[in-house]
C-alpha cells in the first residue's frame, strides 16, 4: 500500500517559519488535495518531500523509506512535479523523458511504448521531436506531468500542476489525475484551485502559516464545516430563473437554491450521500434539462475562507 | 512501474522496476549532458572560435613563417603549447561555467532531481560529461596544429613530446574543470561562474604568479598557471622530469646598481601533482557545496 509520511516536519529559513512541525500521514490510493494560501508552507513540504530542500527538524517518509538519508529508494517508486521546471532546451520531449526514463532503469525495450504512452497522455505525441526550448509555459509543463508519470508510479506529488495551462490542459489534468485514481495510486497535490481539489480529491489537508489545520475526506471536512449541510452545483440546460429555484426548493431535505448564473444552481441540502442519491433522481424527475451533477467547490470555498481567516 | 522479465527457462515473469545503480547511472547521465552540450549553440560557437583561431595561426604561420621555428618540436611549442591553454579555459568556461549554477538558475534542476538520482551522480555526471566535450574541442585544435606541422615537416611532424603534451594538457583541464565546477557550485547564478572562471584563468593566476615571483621571491608552486607551464616544457631540452622547479637567476642593470631576476619553472612530476590537486580539492569542495545547496 503507498504511503507518504511526515513526522515533526519542520523547515525555518532563519527566524521565518515555513513549516511547522507538520504530522501528515497518507496511506492507500486516493487523491489528496493540499490547501492553503501563498507562502502557507504548501511548497515546502513537497519540495521536502521530494529532497529538493532538507529538513530542519523531522523526517518525512516515501513508502516507509526516510527520504532525506535515501532519496533514492525513496523516489523509486514516486513521481515527482514541483514548481515549473525547465527541460533542457536542446533536448526534445522524446529525449528528455529517455533521459528521465534511462536514469529510473525502465529497459529500452519498453522505454519507447512508454514514452508514447504518457506522451499520448499529456497530448504532446505530435511535438515529441521538437526541441523543447522554443515550447510554451503549458507545453513544457505537459512534459514535466508526463516525465512525473513515465515510470507509473505508485505515488505521485504534484505542486500545482495545472500552472501555466489553458482551461483545456486544466481539465486534460484533472483526467489525468482522475485516470490514476482508477489505478490505485496514492496522489498527493497542492492546488490553489479549490474546483479542482473538489472535482478530483478524495481528502484535503489544509495549511496555513506552516501549520496544519486540518486532514479529513472531502465529505467529511464540508460536513463538518457546513453544519450537516452540503451542497451541488447543477447545469441546466434552460434558464435558470427563480421559478425554477422556487421548484427545486420543494424537494425533500433542500433548505436553499441559488442562482449562480443564467444556467447554473447551486442546491444546498441536509444529508448525506442517501440524501444526495434522492435529490438527484428528484432534479431528474423535474425535467429542468440537467447537463451536470457535481458535488459544489463553494462549500469548499467557504470551509477554506473560515478557516484561514480564523488562523489570521 | 512492473516489468516482463523472461527467466533462464524463456518463461516471463514480472517484476518491479529496479533502479540502476549511482555506477550505471553516471555514465547515462553524461551521455544526456554531452548530447545537450553537442546540440547546444556554445558548441557550435566553441567549434567556430578554435577553428577561427586554427586558421588565422595557419595564414600567420604561411605568411611570416618565423625562422627561429625550424623543427616540429619548436613549431608545437610555441604554437600549440601557447594555444591549447586557452582553449582550455575556453572550454571550461563554456561547458562548466554554468554545469551547477544552471539547474538552479534555470530550474532544469527540478526535473532531473525529481529522477531517484543522488547529487554526487549528477556532479560526477555533469563533470565527466564536461571533460569529454573539452576533449573534443582540445582534439580540433590539435589536429588543425597536426595538419599544419605535417604540411612543414612532413613525417617528422610527431615527435613523442606532443603525446606527453596533450596528456598533460588533459591534467590541466581537469584542474580548471574542477575549479570552475567548484565556483558553478558556489554561486546560484550561471554567471558569477563564468565570469570568475574566466578572469581568474586568463588573468588573475597569472598576475598571482608574477607577485609571488618578483615580489614574496617564492616558487609560486600554489598557482595553477605555474603548473601547466609542464605543457610546453615538455618541448624544451633537457627535460626536468622531478619534483622540483628548476631555477633561473638572469642578472640585470638598474639605475643603482645590479638586480637579479629569478625565474621558475616547474619539474613535470610537480607541475602534474599541482594541477591534480587543484582538481581533487575543488572537486571535494564543488560536490560538498553541491550536496548543501538547496532547490529553493
Amino acid at each position: 500500500m503507498p504511503t507518504l509520511e511526515t513526522v515533526q516536519l519542520t523547515k525555518k529559513y532563519g527566524n521565518f517559519t515555513a513549516l511547522d512541525h507538520l504530522d501528515l500521514k497518507m496511506e492507500g490510493a486516493k487523491c489528496v488535495g493540499f490547501l492553503g494560501p501563498n507562502g502557507a508552507g504548501k511548497t515546502t513540504t513537497l519540495k521536502l518531500l521530494s529532497d529538493m530542500i532538507y529538513p530542519t527538524e523531522g523526517e518525512c517518509y516515501i513508502n516507509g523509506i526516510p527520504v532525506k538519508s535515501n532519496r533514492k529508494l525513496a523516489l523509486a517508486d514516486a513521481g515527482v512535479l514541483i514548481e515549473t521546471p525547465e527541460i533542457y532546451p536542446s533536448l526534445t520531449p522524446r529525449e528528455a523523458l529517455t533521459m528521465i526514463a534511462d536514469l529510473r532503469g525502465i529497459p529500452s525495450s519498453e522505454r519507447k511504448t512508454r514514452i508514447d504512452e504518457v506522451l499520448e497522455e499529456v497530448k504532446m505525441s505530435e511535438w515529441a521531436d521538437q526541441r523543447v526550448g522554443k515550447f510554451s509555459k503549458g507545453m513544457k509543463q505537459r512534459i514535466n506531468v508526463a516525465a512525473s508519470l513515465v515510470h507509473d508510479p505508485d505515488i505521485i506529488i504534484l505542486d500545482e500542476p495545472a500552472t501555466g495551462l489553458d482551461p483545456r490542459g486544466m481539465a486534460e489534468i484533472r483526467q489525468i489525475v482522475r485516470g490514476l485514481k482508477k489505478r490505485d495510486r496514492l496522489i498527493f497535490m497542492s492546488s490553489h484551485i479549490l474546483q479542482e481539489v473538489t472535482d478530483v480529491c478524495d481528502e484535503v489537508a489544509l495549511i496555513n502559516k506552516g501549520k496544519l489545520i486540518f486532514y479529513d475526506t472531502l465529505a467529511n471536512v464540508t460536513a463538518r464545516f457546513a453544519d450537516g449541510n452540503y451542497s451541488v452545483d447543477v447545469a441546466l440546460s434552460r434558464e435558470a430563473n427563480k421559478d425554477v429555484a422556487r421548484e427545486v426548493e420543494t424537494i425533500k431535505n433542500v433548505t436553499s437554491c441559488e442562482i449562480l448564473d443564467k444556467n447554473r444552481l447551486r442546491i444546498t441540502f441536509k444529508g448525506g450521500p442517501k440524501a444526495q442519491q434522492e435529490l438527484l433522481e428528484s432534479m431528474v424527475k423535474l425535467h429542468l434539462g440537467m447537463l451536470s451533477f457535481a458535488d459544489s467547490a463553494g462549500t469548499l470555498e467557504e470551509v477554506y475562507l473560515s478557516e484561514i481567516e480564523r488562523g489570521d | 512501474m512492473e516489468i516482463d522479465t523472461l527467466n533462464e527457462e524463456g518463461m516471463k515473469y514480472t517484476t518491479r522496476l529496479k533502479v540502476p545503480g549511482t555506477i550505471q547511472q553516471i555514465p547515462r547521465l553524461a551521455r544526456y549532458q554531452i548530447s545537450e552540450y553537442l546540440h547546444s549553440k556554445r558548441f557550435i560557437a566553441l567549434v567556430a572560435i578554435v577553428v577561427a583561431i586554427g586558421a588565422i595561426f595557419s595564414f600567420i604561420m604561411n605568411y611570416y613563417r618565423s625562422t627561429a621555428i625550424t623543427d616540429a618540436v619548436s613549431f608545437y611549442s610555441s604554437s600549440w603549447a601557447g594555444g591549447v591553454t586557452f582553449i582550455i579555459v575556453l572550454s571550461a568556461v563554456f561547458f562548466g561555467g554554468d554545469s551547477i549554477a544552471g539547474e538552479f538558475q534555470n530550474k532544469t534542476g527540478y526535473f532531473l532531481m525529481s529522477a531517484p538520482i543522488r547529487r554526487s551522480t549528477v556532479y560526477v555526471g555533469k563533470f565527466i560529461a564536461a571533460f569529454l566535450s573539452s576533449f573534443v574541442i582540445v582534439l580540433i585544435f590539435l589536429l588543425i596544429m597536426i595538419a599544419n606541422g605535417a604540411y612543414y615537416f612532413g613525417e617528422n611532424a610527431f615527435p613523442w613530446q606532443l603525446g606527453a603534451s596533450l596528456l598533460f594538457s588533459l591534467a590541466y583541464l581537469l584542474a580548471v574543470l574542477g575549479t570552475t565546477f567548484f565556483f558553478s557550485s558556489l554561486f546560484k547564478t550561471s554567471s558569477y561562474g563564468f565570469v570568475l572562471t574566466a578572469i581568474l584563468f586568463l588573468i588573475g593566476f597569472s598576475l598571482l604568479q608574477t607577485v609571488v615571483t618578483g615580489f614574496a621571491k617564492t616558487e609560486p608552486w600554489m598557482v595553477i598557471s605555474y603548473a601547466q607551464g609542464v605543457i610546453g616544457q615538455v618541448f624544451n631540452s633537457p627535460i626536468n622530469w622531478g619534483l622540483s622547479a628548476t631555477v633561473s637567476t638572469t642578472k640585470f642593470r638598474t639605475p643603482s646598481g645590479i638586480g637579479t631576476l629569478t625565474t621558475y619553472s616547474p619539474g613535470i612530476a610537480e607541475g602534474i601533482l599541482i594541477m591534480l590537486c587543484y582538481f581533487v580539492l575543488t572537486s571535494i569542495a564543488g560536490l560538498f557545496l553541491f550536496e548543501r545547496e538547496e532547490f529553493t
